[in-house]
């Protein structure tokens, strides 16, 4: 064993690259389920996002490109999902379901000729001065852009959510729709441009693995993360900067028993395998043991009926 | 003030299958209470959405203030000074006061204004409020007192209420009334909906009765007897509720020391309730909400379990027997709340007659359901109660309250039970649906079954009831004859030891 090879700088920088594709996906799906849905097809739209995207980026050479065509294919993909639960008041649960498998599907249709190739580069933000900064300069200002974008719209959604009037009235929309609905609110039309905005997190949150974090593409390589996103939003009881923390845990404990596995650590590399997902699930338990609980609306649907 | 403010003229609106409006015209002055009667589906609730947007109307016009007023959406409706209390509360549980109200508001001021607003305004009507409490922790009263003041802090010129007392006790009644009252002094029209005619006698200026979706008459209230009024709704004469007076015969309930903890966070234990009760006696038991009338359904149903020996049926201890147990030994009960207790929403009214049939109709047989003999027991209900639906496939969700609540007593009535014990079993149902509902109670009595009537309505208690008892802090009072009861003795009765209380304002 040797503990000495693991970097605490190195370390803590890379949590927050691997925090970032559940971070992005989770915020997503936490305004979809205030809004009252629950599209358990989180892991089928970042599939759909990792794939779209690296195909732009392959075709155009841009990353930029790539990430936008990413949210506009898990948008594309949740829209089915908007479609199928919204207007044709399908059953959620199910229709969630479908999408992952669908997803699953479409995407590796559409990667086959894309196997094995390497996209450009995306570029790091290059900050002077502050990236040099010792232990912090590595650890905070040395990423790509999608990681502080991540880290924004996390306080975006939050503001948003606690201070503006399309926040208030989308929280009422997801707690209460025939009330919502009987004070004269579009309940649908809310609610689809929620489902929306989570297709498109979700989307960039998937490319944002087969960009940057391996980056390469191979089938179903988001490989169960859109449903740890899901588990995020429910463990962090709706709470935007939960789902921060969470995800943090989660990526900071991927990453360290990677390199706990690379120190030849003695414990079977399947147990460390799995402890993100034990360890991330434990605490958030613990912590939504508070009496916040889900939107009232949560997964029923909606029928305007008078 | 007395120019017209709101003039309706010809509102049709038709559903498929039913027209809810037909051509319905009346007008409300500025500064008056406006009452709108009918029974249960008279199209009540469809005239008030379409006023308030909800609903467009299919022909027919309406004119604010002279000038005409078509309102596609709710928002155009409450920039035209018209404010809506709905009947089912639809306020957002998990917000708080203020954000619930900013909600109702098309320009809610900043946070912190808006909750000095709110202070202001409800200490002005008699209604404090406290801006930041979550609404979901807040009484029926006083998540009533949000919806008001949603309304009033858009300075209405029409409030619509659509049976807002239904949910209140006296004093909450009283409240309200008086900042009813203010409110008509400024000018203020009120449209108000209501099945409890006493209240319109006392608080309203005009009426409007609707039956069928035909605007039926009109009257003004404080000259018009109760009387009248329920037969211009019903169309014919109301049958008053008559017993038959038959002899009582043994005791066959007997309640003794019965003690219990309430199995709900925030209801109230029973604390050593004695009762007797013979055959062939109704006993009425009153009390304001909240003393114990859950709790005490619940014991005596099954659904909480008690010592064996607190509840005797003919002598044989069922405190700690199910349900279904009693049931098979002739004990039932219907309880207050229809939708998700009396009756499962989504299960069609075949399925919710077996639920509590399957034991004494025999609807069962080695775990496999005879559904032939279920469907005949739900069509007897439907005929023998006249319940209106199109048939008993019909979902439990899509009956009216009244209806449905003629469904649920009609399922226990005719199951033929030794005690029956209903909770509420009027409740806002309209007047002859109740009077059905309280005459098959009578019927069953007459017929030398034992009935437990719980309720808050004094006047139905004292139609049915031979016997009266109290509940008050989950403590029951002697029985006494109904007959020869004043209200003021009733009133020291149900206050207990500790005299009449004013409520908490």
């Amino acid at each position: 064993m040797d503990f000495s090879a693991i970097n605490p700088a190195l370390l803590l920088a890379s949590l927050l690259v691997a925090a970032t594709p559940i971070l992005i996906a989770g915020i997503g799906e936490l305004v979809v389920e205030r809004a009252g849905v629950l599209n358990l097809g989180v892991e089928g739209m970042m599939i759909t996002g990792a794939v779209t995207g690296f195909i732009v980026t392959i075709e155009t050479g841009s990353p930029f490109l790539g990430f936008l065509a990413a949210c506009a294919g898990g948008a594309a993909l949740s829209f089915l999902f908007a479609v199928l639960t919204q207007l044709a008041l399908a059953n959620q649960v199910a229709s969630g379901l479908a999408l992952t498998l669908f997803g699953l599907g479409l995407s590796s249709l559409m990667g086959q000729g894309y196997v094995g190739l390497k996209p450009p580069a995306s570029p790091k933000l290059d900050l002077p001065l502050i990236s040099d900064i010792p232990f912090f300069g590595t650890v905070l200002f040395s990423h790509d852009a999608v990681v502080y974008f991540g880290f924004a719209l996390v306080a975006c959604v939050w503001a948003t959510l606690k201070f503006t009037r399309v926040g208030l009235v989308l929280r009422a929309v997801g707690e209460n729709h025939d009330a919502a609905h009987a004070l004269g609110y579009k309940v649908v039309r809310m609610r689809i441009l929620a489902i929306l905005f989570g297709g498109a997190c979700a989307g960039l949150g998937g490319a944002y693995i087969s960009l940057i974090r391996v980056p390469q593409w191979t089938e179903g390589m988001t490989a169960g993360a859109g449903w740890i996103a899901l588990a995020l939003v429910v463990f962090a009881s709706w709470k935007p900067w939960r789902v921060l923390l969470g995800a943090w845990l989660f990526g900071g404990v991927t990453v360290l028993q990677l390199n706990l596995q690379a120190a030849g650590f003695a414990i079977p590399v399947e147990y460390l395998s799995m402890s993100p997902y034990i360890i991330t699930i434990v605490v958030l338990v613990i912590m939504s043991a508070d009496k916040s609980r889900a939107p009232a609306s949560l997964g029923r649907p909606f029928h305007a009926s008078s | 003030m007395t120019g017209t403010l709101l003039k309706i003229d010809g509102l049709t609106k038709a559903y498929p299958g039913v027209v809810a409006n037909d051509a319905v015209s009346f007008e409300i002055k500025q500064g008056e209470v406006h009452a709108l009667l009918g029974e249960n589906g008279a199209g009540k609730s469809t005239l008030v959405k379409m006023i308030y947007g909800l609903v467009k109307p299919d022909s027919g016009t309406m004119e604010m203030r002279g000038a005409p007023f078509a309102p596609p959406e709710p928002r155009s409706a409450r920039a035209a000074g018209v404010a809506m209390v709905f009947q089912h509360f639809s306020l957002f549980d998990a917000l708080d006061v203020a954000e619930n109200i900013a909600l109702g508001m098309e320009n809610p001021p900043p946070r912190r204004d808006l909750a000095a607003r709110i202070r202001e305004t409800s200490e002005a009507y008699g209604l404090p409020l406290d801006p930041y409490r979550t609404v979901g922790d807040l009484s029926a009263g006083e998540r009533q007192r949000v919806e008001i003041i949603r309304c009033l802090l858009q300075d209405p010129r029409l409030l619509i209420m659509d049976e807002p007392t239904s949910v209140l006790t006296p004093q909450e009644v009283e409240i309200l009334f008086e900042t009813l009252r203010k409110l008509t002094a400024e000018g203020v029209a009120i449209l108000y909906i209501s099945h409890k005619l006493e209240e319109i006698a006392a608080l309203c200026d005009a009426a409007t009765i609707l039956r069928l979706g035909k605007n039926v008459g009109t009257c003004v209230p404080s000259e018009t007897s109760a009387r009248e009024m329920a037969e211009l709704m019903v169309g014919t004469e109301l049958q008053t509720p008559k017993s038959a007076g038959g002899e009582m015969g043994e005791v066959v309930l007997d309640v003794s020391g019965l003690s219990m903890s309430s199995p709900s966070a925030f209801g109230t234990p029973l604390r050593n309730i004695h009762l007797r009760l013979r055959a062939g006696e109704v006993l009425g038991i009153g009390g304001v909400a909240g003393n114990g009338q859950d709790e005490l359904l619940l014991a005596l149903s099954g659904e909480a379990l008690t010592e064996a020996d607190a509840i005797k049926l003919k002598g044989q201890p069922v405190g700690r027997l199910s349900p279904n147990a009693r049931r098979a030994l002739g004990l039932l009960a219907a309880p207050e709340e229809r939708l998700g207790h009396a009756a499962a929403p989504n299960m069609s009214l075949t399925e919710n007659a077996l639920l509590t049939g399957a034991v004494r109709k025999n609807l069962e047989n080695h775990g496999f359901l005879n559904w032939t003999r279920t469907r005949s027991f739900a069509e007897e209900i439907i005929e023998r109660f006249d319940v209106r639906t199109p048939g008993p496939e019909n979902a439990a969700r899509s009956l009216s309250g009244g209806n449905l609540q003629k469904f649920v007593i009609g399922r226990e009535v005719l199951q033929a039970p030794e005690v029956l014990v209903v909770n509420q079993p009027t409740w806002g149902v309209d007047a002859s649906a109740a009077a059905a509902i309280r005459q098959a109670l009578l019927d069953l009595a007459a017929g030398g079954a034992a009935v437990i009537v719980v309720s808050q309505d004094l006047d139905e208690i004292m139609e049915v009831a031979d016997n009266f008892a109290a509940l008050n802090e989950g403590r029951l009072t002697e029985t006494r004859p109904t007959r020869g009861l004043t209200i003021e003795q009733i009133g020291l009765m149900m206050g207990g030891a500790h005299g009449m209380e004013v409520a908490h304002v």
